[in-house]
């Protein structure tokens, strides 16, 4: 910590960053561009520009960048000088000479940094009178618009695409006043990433595509805290929505999990909410719901369908009769997941993650399992270079001399997987097999770092490279997941863990709400299969996906009646005798548990029209959300926790509710007049410490319950710095939810179940799943956008193998095509998970496989 | 697809840096020199050799100026429009090539002969105003002296 | 008069190749430095002689040699800056066309005196004759066991390349050049890191300039004394002077540090053409500011043309006559500034072409109340430190000069809607 003083008063800064963050840590007002919290600083826009001075004696000091400055001990600078303050206001009429005046018909008009930047530094004539330079804009796909001619030329789209995300397709060409921002040509952006830019920017170059089809401005809209439903890693959002309709989702900072940034499924799988294959009506008898009460039903719950529903519908019919609608496998292995997590290693968070100097990803496609993460363990590899470059007095915020420093070099990551992956340009090595050489390859590498963890036959090349990158790091992490089905990984990655003390371990799992519903430790749709029962209830579950379709047929035809509550019309809701429409995350309220074992609470973004609600309320005859937790606190102690991952609904701000409408919000009277001209009383919200409306406390809320982050002066996502402790640090109020597993002290007994190497078989394959970041994802798929980026079904086999097929295979009594995936094993096969007509295959499985006839 | 000896060329160039990007500069101009210009398809196939994203290749291609992303004539004429030219009447000398050329500076001729090309200072200023055709230097020019030249190049 | 650093050069003839070179004593320095002297008392000569960078900052070549940590990770890189594409400036040119093993035994020098792995000649992509001499010099050095792996038995090896840039001002700023060299767009990077600390390929790197390093091997053979005594000033050595211009005899000198702006001027150059006055110069470069009259008894040195309120920057100046135009001189060379600007920092990219836009306006008669104000502005807006390298800064130099001794120029032609000269003022 360092004295820094500010305009002749002395403020605590930390003596590790700079000049800019110190201030707007200190929420003292000073612009800047080309800096950003998760990008640090480059020096390039000059807007953050403040006197410096030597000593207090020193009357004339010299114009600095704050961001490019550190705060060391005794520094003095001005911010009101005058001479900054011109030159401050210089730079920002710099950055304007060619901006259009279009801020009425611009995207981001109303939460845009630039506005709030030129109000700040008191620019509001235009003096340049020459010709403005224009440029063409270009298509960038389904997800992105592109409107160049806003540039300022600040360079954060290229550096957060490139340097931070690794995306090769978006650069900056030509030179001069006339640099480009763009791809060598129009098309789709490759990087799972891009939406980001829409934030990113901090003007209106890179806006959100989907959003414009039903454009609202930032303070016309009715936001809420919520959480992404497309994975398991719970990635917090802020989901936005006007006339009923989601307009759009943008990220809601977590310093413990997403940071900054989402992935492109997370920020544009919602439109989901507002399909034309939504269920909005009650179809059946209802009485039907009441007669399960008491015995005759048996209940199948969802991972992703929040904790309260699930455990509504175990309350409906008895906890016996209760299961998790997970497939057998999948189920298994959760429950090995948190068996291992019972244990010594700790979950670590995505910040951990982000933070850890040698990363092995044990079976996994992070990029397609749970992007998010994958995006941190971008960041990890960073951390070798980070430390040398301070060896040498760079400062990790110093962005670029940091990386020039480090050139290609990079921390150790290594990567095990069946096929290639997303991350494999900053592996240091990476290794390809089927499921079970992986996990040999882990049992080994846990053997070269604890001679008692058991090892196979023979150590597999690289075994030793592993282990000697995990034993010399300081915070090493590994990596696995369920994706490819094989409880050996999962056994082999805790041996590791297990094997060298301190090491995190991550398991990715498929669900937003996976994790919580293997905590209710409910058996899993197999043993539901067997079960009886007069009446089936299944909550937000299309079995076609779980199971093949004849297992699922011949299940249903067992019931008298099937009840299905969801919020999509799906293969299964076909097959029902009542059907209730269920709550989206739009409409919904309710509890997740993250892969990281973190607990948190979604909130709804409007009160949906009638009779759609959440499933509990379906379900339970609670008072209120808070019951529903409170009476799942009690009955099961391992979730007991949760009561605590947000303030309940009785929480309030002097005496009043959290509005979720900006108190700009227009038009409230008049949205309903053609209806009635009296406006009618905003609906109630019995479950949240939120009012559907713009009345309430002015103050910031807790983190958990923050609905929008704006403060006077910041209009845009950048408003999240008053909201911090400090710059890029936790939430004031509190990192929002809670981690329910925590480390157990005292060893645990090694795996011992190592399995055979893979042998190929002739004439059958072994087909493994591939993820797609867009498709595999049940809900996030009925999105258009996210649709069009989807691919179609296929089959995928190494180049021989490919070439022996032609362009067409055979399998499991379909037609497929044909894909090279060059890194494929030989003997082993993938199909993209998730994605029709093999939707409900357990996978792995083995197969024939033939060229088409 | 680069032809045999671009990429002899290229590839002589890698020992000379520890990284394939650092050649990329190098391996675009050998691509020019054997083919007057860098089209998308070379650059394409230089990004490929290189092991660099294409986006990236083509930011560094239009970043520098004698790098040329458009067909240009069989002789490219430089002239020298920085300062010590200037106030030598370079303007008059460009005012000639114009009229005798019929083109506009960053224009080819009709019959694709010469492609007419301002360039920052040449570092002759003692010989001011100068041009440059294709890679020779000439100093002190006139109009008449700018036509015997220009007979030079076919 | 001794002109060390020319002795070989001949207006017309081929350059010295290695015999010849030799013969006339070169790659003497470089053995007696490999024999006699440790890479420490290569730098305390270099130092001793007062040797200050020749690329136009004047920085002191032996301190900066001495920045490269003692225990500096290898490879290590000397790169030469051979990038010469400050308007108005010829100097290198003569150097490496004329003596170019001259400059690859400084280079070595300075490689083995930094403890270099590799070094590059970064010569600009217009310099044909020049990049076939230099190449052609460093394979005979190679030839000769100058270069490459164990040189002259010493022990010490050092590689040398030549790349050729494909333009652009900005690589000439050194840090732009490495990220050139890296195959990147020559943006500058921030210092610190130094590239001593922090340099080509992320490994510490020795960058000077073409005439600087040639300077090297004449302090080696004859000591930093006698190289200091080749001076009229305080800075060592003699320099290569230039002249362009209407001027009776457009040229380069080699002559003591220190030698009169009006010596250079009236007895080299011949002074102005029949029927034109002098008006004022650019002392070394587009990126200086203009003297006039008043200045002409200045030495041209870095000290004494700095307390004149300008820089010697190159040594190659720019003559204006009163038949030429400020505005318009100072327009072609915004103009030059606007069009290199790299585009990273806003004070220069759009600062550049605003200040460019208004001087084109006032040539063709649309200047404006208040333009003068905006272009005094745009010139502060330009400081060092302000901007992130110092390109903007030296565009600054000649603007605010003129604005500052042309004033009347600028005014005239707001008030009479145009430029007073024909011809767009080259007179
Ligand atoms: C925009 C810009 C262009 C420059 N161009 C050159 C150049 O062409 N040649 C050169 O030697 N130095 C040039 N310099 C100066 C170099 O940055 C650097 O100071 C010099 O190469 C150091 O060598 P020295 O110490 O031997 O002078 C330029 C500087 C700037 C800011
Ligand atoms: S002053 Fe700024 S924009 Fe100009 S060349 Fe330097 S860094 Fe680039
Ligand atoms: S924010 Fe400091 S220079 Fe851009």
């Amino acid at each position: 910590m360092a004295t820094v003083y500010v305009d002749n008063r002395p403020y605590t800064m930390d003596d590790r960053q700079n000049l800019l963050y110190g201030c707007l840590s200190l929420k003292m007002n000073l612009p800047y561009f080309c800096w950003h919290p998760a990008l640090g600083s480059v020096g390039a826009c000059r807007q953050c520009a403040v006197k410096q001075y030597k000593d207090e004696n020193d009357q004339g000091g010299k114009i600095v960048m704050a961001c490019m400055t550190p705060a060391a001990e005794g520094t003095r600078i001005s911010i009101e000088d005058p001479e900054a303050v011109a030159f401050r206001r210089a730079v920002i009429e710099g950055l304007m000479l060619n901006h259009p005046h279009d801020c009425p018909v611009c995207d981001e008009g109303g939460e845009c940094h630039l506005q709030d930047m030129t109000v700040m530094t008191g620019h509001d004539y235009r003096r340049y009178r020459f010709e403005k330079r224009t440029f063409r804009n270009q298509y960038l796909g389904p997800l992105l618009n592109h409107e160049m001619n806003r540039c300022i030329q600040c360079y954060r789209c290229v550096r957060y695409y490139r340097e931070y995300c690794g995306g090769g397709d978006l650069h900056a060409f030509s030179i001069n006043h006339t640099v480009y921002f763009g791809r060598d040509k129009d098309g789709v952006l490759e990087n799972e990433f891009a939406g980001n830019l829409a934030e990113v920017c901090p003007t209106g170059v890179f806006t959100d595509r989907t959003a414009k089809q039903h454009y609202t401005r930032k303070w016309d809209l009715q936001m809420a805290p919520s959480l992404c439903v497309h994975c398991g890693v719970g990635c917090g959002t802020t989901v936005a929505e006007r006339y009923g309709s989601v307009r759009r989702i943008v990220n809601r900072y977590n310093s413990e999990v997403n940071g900054y940034f989402l992935c492109d499924r997370g920020r544009y799988g919602y439109e989901f909410a507002d399909s034309e294959r939504r269920i909005r009506e009650a179809r059946g008898n209802i009485e039907l719901l009441k007669a399960a009460r008491g015995g005759s039903a048996i209940g199948i719950g969802s991972p992703r369908a929040s904790l309260e529903s699930n455990f509504a519908l175990r309350r409906l019919v008895g906890p016996e009769r209760f299961y998790a609608g997970m497939a057998p496998r999948e189920a298994r292995l959760l429950a090995l997941i948190l068996e291992i997590l019972r244990g010594p290693a700790r979950t670590p968070s995505l910040r951990e993650i982000e933070e850890s100097d040698a990363v092995l990803m044990l079976g996994e496609d992070l990029t397609n399992s749970a992007p998010r993460m994958a995006l941190s363990v971008r960041q990890s590899v960073r951390q070798k270079t980070l430390a040398g470059a301070e060896r040498l007095r760079i400062p990790r915020w110093m962005d670029h001399a940091v990386r020039e420093f480090a050139q290609s070099d990079h921390g150790p990551l290594f990567i095990a997987s069946a096929g290639a992956t997303r991350l494999d340009d900053i592996a240091t090595r990476t290794f390809r097999g089927a499921p079970r050489d992986l996990a040999r390859l882990g049992f080994a590498v846990a053997h070269v770092l604890d001679a008692r963890a058991p090892a196979p036959h023979e150590i597999p090349d690289g075994a030793s490279e592993i282990a000697g990158a995990l034993k010399e790091a300081a915070r090493p992490v590994v990596i696995a997941g369920a994706t490819l089905g094989s409880s050996s990984i999962l056994r082999a990655a805790a041996n590791i863990a297990w094997a060298r003390p301190g090491t995190g371990l991550a398991f990715v799992v498929p669900e937003a709400n996976s994790m919580g519903l293997a905590l209710m430790g409910a058996p899993a749709l197999g043993a539901a299969m067997q079960a009886d029962g007069d009446t089936l209830i299944v909550l937000e579950n299309d079995l076609y996906r779980r199971a093949p379709a004849e297992e699922v047929d011949r299940f249903l035809a067992r019931f008298r009646h099937i009840v299905a509550l969801d919020s999509l019309g799906n293969a299964t809701t076909q097959k029902a005798e009542l059907v209730l429409p269920a709550a989206t995350f739009a409409e919904g309220s309710g509890t997740f548990i993250s892969s990281e074992g973190r607990a948190q609470r979604a909130f709804r973004v409007l009160a949906p029209p009638a009779p759609i609600q959440d499933s509990w309320r379906w379900l339970a005859n609670w008072g209120g959300l808070d019951e529903g937790i409170a009476e799942i606190a009690a009955a099961l102690p391992q979730l007991a926790a949760i009561t605590r991952a947000a303030p309940g609904e009785e929480f309030r701000i002097a005496g009043q509710k959290i509005p979720r409408e900006p108190h700009r919000y227009s038009g409230r009277t008049a949205m309903l007049a053609q209806i009635s001209v009296h406006e009618p009383k905003p609906p109630a919200d019995p479950d949240a410490p939120l009012s559907f409306s713009m009345e309430g406390s002015p103050d910031p809320p807790p983190a958990a319950v923050t609905p929008f982050f704006w403060t006077p002066g910041w209009n845009s996502y950048q408003a999240v710095n008053k909201f911090q402790e400090e710059i890029a640090g936790p939430l004031r109020g509190g990192v929002p939810g809670v981690r329910l597993f925590e480390p157990v002290e005292g060893a645990r007994e090694f795996f011992a179940e190592i399995p055979q190497p893979f042998e190929p078989r002739e004439g059958e394959w072994l087909v493994v799943p591939i993820p797609h970041i867009f498709g595999s994802e049940e809900l996030s798929r009925e999105s258009p956008a996210i649709a069009e980026l989807a691919p179609p079904a296929y089959v995928a086999v190494n180049r021989a193998a490919a070439d022996q097929f032609g362009p067409e295979a055979e399998m499991l009594g379909r037609r497929v095509p044909v894909r090279v995936a060059s890194e494929l094993p030989d003997g082993v096969a993938a199909i993209p998970a998730g994605i029709p007509p093999f939707e409900g295959l357990e996978l792995p499985l083995r197969t024939p496989i033939r060229r088409a006839s | 697809m680069l032809s045999e000896e671009e990429r002899r060329e290229i590839e002589a160039e890698f020992p000379h840096y520890p990284t394939r990007q650092a050649v990329c500069i190098d391996a675009m101009k050998i691509v020019q020199k054997h083919r007057g210009w860098v089209s998308d398809e070379a650059l394409k196939d230089i990004s490929e050799l290189l092991g660099m994203p294409l986006a990236e290749l083509d930011g560094v291609a239009t970043f520098y100026n004698l790098i040329f992303r458009q067909p240009v004539g069989r002789h490219v004429i430089y002239v020298c429009d920085s300062v010590s030219c200037w106030i030598m009447h370079s303007d008059r000398q460009f005012r000639h090539l114009r009229e005798r050329l019929g083109t506009a500076p960053g224009e080819t001729t009709a019959d694709g002969r010469f492609t007419l090309l301002p360039i920052v200072c040449l570092g002759a200023c003692d010989r001011a105003p100068v041009m440059m055709v294709d890679d020779d230097l000439h100093g002190l020019l006139e109009p008449g002296k700018i036509d015997g030249i220009l007979e030079k190049y076919r | 008069m001794e002109t060390p650093l020319t002795q070989n050069v001949h207006p017309v003839a081929a350059p010295p190749d290695r015999g010849a070179y030799e013969r006339a004593g070169g790659y003497q320095a470089l053995r007696k430095a490999l024999r006699e002297m440790t890479p420490e008392s290569v730098v305390e000569e270099v130092k001793g002689a007062n040797l200050r960078g020749r690329g136009g900052a004047g920085f002191p070549t032996g301190l900066k040699w001495s920045l490269v940590p003692k225990d500096a990770p290898h490879p290590r890189y000397v790169v030469c800056n051979a990038d010469e594409m400050e308007p108005g400036t010829f100097k290198d040119r003569v150097i490496m066309e004329g003596d170019p093993h001259e400059l690859v035994e400084g280079v070595i020098l300075c490689g083995y005196a930094t403890g270099a792995d590799a070094a590059y000649i970064f010569l600009r992509g217009e310099y044909k004759l020049a990049a076939q001499r230099v190449a052609q010099a460093i394979a005979e050095a190679y030839e000769g066991h100058y270069l490459g792996r164990n040189i002259l038995g010493s022990g010490y090896g050092l590689d040398l390349y030549l790349h050729t840039s494909a333009g652009r001002y900005m690589c000439g700023e050194e840090t732009g050049m490495l990220n050139a060299l890296e195959g990147k767009r020559a943006n500058p990077r921030a210092k610190p890191p130094y590239p001593p600390v922090v340099g080509l390929f992320g490994k510490p790197t020795t960058i000077n300039n073409v005439e600087t390093l040639s300077n090297v091997p004449h302090i080696v053979n004859h000591g930093a004394e006698w190289f200091r005594k080749l001076s009229r000033s305080k800075d060592g050595g003699t320099k290569i002077y230039g002249v362009s211009g209407k001027v009776k005899r457009p040229g380069w000198w080699e002559l003591p540090m220190g030698t009169t702006v009006r010596e250079i001027l009236e007895e080299h150059a011949g002074g102005m053409r029949e029927g034109l006055r002098f008006r004022g110069l650019l002392p070394g470069g587009a990126s200086t500011d203009f003297l006039t009259e008043q200045h002409l008894d200045v030495p041209m040195d870095f000290t004494e043309v700095q307390k004149a309120g300008s820089r010697m920057g190159t040594g190659t100046m720019i003559v204006m006559d009163d038949r030429t135009c400020p505005v318009g001189m100072v327009w072609n060379l915004t103009h030059f500034f606007a069009q290199e600007s790299c585009g990273w920092c806003t004070p220069c990219w759009s600062g550049l072409a605003w200040a460019e836009r208004i001087l084109k306006a006032m040539e063709e008669g649309k200047g404006q109340p208040g333009d003068l104000e905006r272009l005094e502005f745009q010139t502060k807006f330009w400081a060092p430190g302000q901007t992130f390298c110092a390109l903007a800064p030296g565009a600054a130099e000649p603007l605010q000069s003129a604005l500052k001794y042309f004033r009347d120029d600028f005014e005239r032609h707001i008030r009479d809607h145009g430029c007073p000269w024909a011809d767009g003022g080259a007179g």
